[in-house]
């Protein structure tokens, strides 16, 4: 029989209360209209002095730091006034990810691999920071931040050793493909639990400043990921100890199929998360690479002069699927990548160089090119070391390798066990 | 760094000064002397630092080695856990205090799913050697919120060490090996005996570390090595294995029973000294396993396990496990809960009379 917990204690004379669960503007088949959302134009936004406390621009939480207007121009007091080499170079890093997200999901399709995450239309919120990060600065990125190991000029032929978990593979077979490790290239071990890094970037940030050290740390997690208590938790931290760190929540929108709303973005923005801690708090457009430059060097120079941390919260849309495992037509309007009024954050800084003078159409068709070639000639040389769909690359026994630094006798025994039961077993395991 | 390890104790008189501590002088000590000896390892958790602590255990440690290398920390046990691992990867060899191990749950994502786990998945790139620190156990009408014993969560996990002392001696000893090893550690400190060993019966006069020889406590350097146990006394006739407050208990019904017991402390469940457990019982045929934590998947139904699949053909009576019972543990019915005297007795008799 139906319980009915309020019977006998609802009081006539009162409202019913109501319980509100938000619902994104468009499902699978609506048209789509973001006309709602407020955009501020390119260089309405202020620009603060990085000696100036928190607490003095708090209104900065809740608009749009925006550099590239819609004329292509970069324009106002976050302008970065980046050389036209460098305004290239990011460019080129962001094609080249994108070019590599294309070939590694093509490859999970063509079931060389068992996994693959894109960040298409998210380039700029990791090249560009990248670029504004000094290379011994300590990246702690979630699983989106390709472009910081791109940006970073690190291989992708290492990187796609890792996604085919093959011979080659330095975390040796034991990590999901694109849960990159790469220490010479400061950048941490990615973890598949959520927000987790963000605690440790601000430990890594306080040892660092404990030290005397110059480097600082920067994490990065979706919009989503903000309702975990790692990411509160890490916010006092950084707070309480002005650790030099740079909190970056990438806002795209959607966490798998829950839009921003499950993660708070009907109430306030993210960026005001940083309010109520008393950090600097910065909105951005994501897909503005300017912008992206402008406010990661702003929050560097900060947690650099002891200024403490600056949270950063990129205004950007996924364009694509959380991963390989994911069908967005599912759960959201095809019309919603398209109609993002932030536009394509290639497309934007490719004609910003045009506008000035820097780029033309046809060098660029050139270098996606040969781009594509560059990631095609990498992908062939990742699989001389062989490819996840051929089978194991790793010696059986080392699947024990790494729990802890010396084998304790436990392991020991499952290992032998495990040794002698597959030899005996005559699966084609043998060891390589 | 297991190879430099020295037990002084079992490596008789040693020339280095010893003074009386107690269990938490022993593990201040423990922080003392690392951090005198290396500048990477800091301590840090909710009271720790001007205030040394709800136990006192790192009373002025502060004071000598400054603010930047004993701090306080906010009452977030997800960010302490998180903020060590961080200071692990860059380099530093973080001991946080978790206040109470009651407490430790809002901290298992860091330790069961980033600390233990960050060497394999990274393949080594990075490491996590962290040694947690934090009272657990009852016997102090701690009520459920202070009061419990959940090793048995983190021996289950893969790439964590558990390691409990019983002594003062044991206690720093330990802790300096903990500290030294590059993997995390969690280190429960059993509270109910910070002050003395406890008998088990809550009604008789406490006792105090001065008299007890383990009470003598090298004011300098030494290590135990983990994963090494202790014969605390040596017998014939029952192997009883037991770690923290209850190796003195069980000794204390042992004692008054009568019965010539070989009881074995643990000191390190993970990795467990399997070795000294097997020829133990080997010998006796008879086990009896004594822990405060709950029954159901606690740390006894494993060595209960281990000990019928290497011994089985040795045993003379099915093995005893005396735990605390399958709820939450009470605060007036503390004594109810414990596995006192009583339990361990009629257990005593159960695997004695076969």
């Amino acid at each position: 029989m139906a319980s009915d917990p309020a019977n006998g204690t609802r009081r006539a004379n009162l409202q019913p209360l109501s319980l509100y669960v938000p619902e994104p503007k468009f499902r699978p088949g609506d048209a789509v209209d973001f006309t709602e959302i407020d955009l501020p134009g390119a260089g309405e936004t202020r620009r603060p002095d990085t000696a100036d406390p928190a607490d003095t621009f708090t209104d900065l939480a809740y608009q749009l730091v925006r550099v590239l207007d819609d004329e292509n121009q970069a324009v106002g007091p976050w302008n970065p006034r980046l050389a036209p080499d460098t305004l290239r170079a990011m460019l080129r890093s962001m094609a080249l990810v994108r070019a590599f997200d294309e070939r590694m999901f093509r490859a999970q399709r063509q079931g060389k691999t068992s996994f693959y995450m894109k960040c298409t239309g998210e380039e700029a919120v990791a090249v560009s920071a990248a670029y504004a990060l000094d290379y011994e600065d300590m990246c702690f990125p979630s699983y989106r931040q390709q472009g910081l190991l791109i940006a970073r000029g690190w291989s992708m032929v290492d990187m796609m050793n890792q996604i085919y978990s093959n011979t080659a593979d330095r975390l040796q077979g034991k990590q999901l493909p694109i849960m990159y490790s790469v220490k010479e290239a400061g950048f941490f071990s990615i973890s598949g639990n959520l927000a987790t890094q963000y605690p440790q970037a601000v430990g890594w940030a306080m040892a660092s400043a404990a030290k005397g050290d110059t480097r600082i740390a920067a994490t990065w997690c979706g919009e989503g990921s903000t309702a975990e208590g790692d990411f509160h938790s890490a916010c006092t931290f950084a707070s309480v100890y002005r650790a030099p760190v740079i909190f970056n929540v990438v806002n795209n929108q959607w966490a798998i199929s829950s839009f921003s709303g499950f993660a708070g973005a009907e109430s306030t923005t993210f960026a005001a998360r940083a309010v109520g801690y008393g950090i600097a708090g910065l909105r951005i457009d994501g897909n503005d690479a300017l912008a992206v430059y402008a406010a990661t060097a702003w929050a560097a120079e900060r947690a650099r002069t002891n200024q403490g941390p600056t949270l950063i919260e990129h205004f950007t849309y996924r364009a694509e699927g959380h991963s390989t495992s994911d069908d967005p037509g599912q759960y959201r309007s095809e019309g919603e990548p398209n109609a993002w009024p932030l536009g394509d954050p290639i497309k934007r800084l490719k004609d910003h160089l045009i506008a000035i003078g820097e780029w033309d159409e046809e060098r660029h068709a050139a270098q996606d090119k040969e781009l594509a070639e560059e990631v095609k000639r990498a992908q062939k040389e990742a699989e001389q070391n062989g490819i996840l769909g051929h089978g194991l690359h790793q010696p059986l026994d080392t699947l024990f390798d790494g729990v802890f630094e010396e084998m304790p006798w436990h392991l020991r025994e499952q290992q032998a066990q495990m040794v002698a039961e597959e030899t005996a077993s005559g699966r084609p395991w043998a060891r390589k | 760094m297991t190879d430099t390890t020295i037990d002084v104790q079992a490596a008789g008189p040693q020339a280095e000064p010893s003074t009386r501590m107690n269990m938490i002088q022993a593990i201040n000590s423990a922080m003392d002397v690392m951090m005198e000896r290396d500048p990477d390892v800091i301590v840090m958790g909710e009271d720790v630092g001007y205030f040394g602590g709800v136990f006192r255990a790192t009373a002025g440690l502060q004071a000598k080695h400054g603010k930047r290398r004993v701090f306080d920390t906010p009452i977030t046990e997800c960010g302490i856990i998180g903020v060590a691992v961080g200071m692990g990867a860059y380099g530093l060899r973080p001991v946080p205090e978790i206040q109470f191990a009651d407490y430790i749950y809002p901290a298992l994502d860091q330790l069961v799913s980033e600390a233990a786990r960050l060497r394999y998945r990274s393949a080594g790139e990075f490491i996590s050697p962290i040694t947690v620190r934090s009272p657990f156990g009852g016997g102090i009408f701690g009520g459920q919120t202070h009061s419990q014993s959940p090793e048995g969560i983190f021996t289950h996990v893969s790439g964590i060490k558990t390691v409990i002392p019983s002594t003062p001696y044991d206690a720093k000893g330990l802790l300096i090996a903990a500290i030294e090893d590059n993997d995390p550690t969690i280190f429960f400190e059993p509270k109910r005996i910070y002050n003395g060993p406890f008998d088990g019966h809550w009604d008789r006069p406490a006792q105090n570390w001065s008299k007890h020889p383990a009470g003598d406590v090298p004011t300098g350097y030494y290590k135990i090595a983990l994963g090494k146990a202790k014969i605390v006394r040596p017998g014939e006739a029952l192997t009883v294995l037991a770690y923290g407050t209850m190796v003195h208990v069980a000794a204390a019904v042992i004692a008054e029973a009568g019965v010539d017991a070989e009881i074995i402390d643990l000191r390190t469940l993970v990795p467990l000294d399997i070795e000294t457990i097997e020829a133990s019982v080997k010998k006796t045929g008879r086990c009896m396993i004594v822990h405060e934590a709950t029954r159901t998947s606690g740390f006894g139904a494993e060595l209960s396990a281990i000990v019928q699949e290497r011994c089985f053909y040795h045993l003379e009576a099915p093995i005893e496990r005396v735990t605390g019972f399958d709820t939450p543990y009470p605060h007036s019915l503390e004594w109810a809960y414990f596995p006192g005297p009583v339990r361990i007795g009629e257990a005593l008799k159960k695997v004695m009379r076969t």
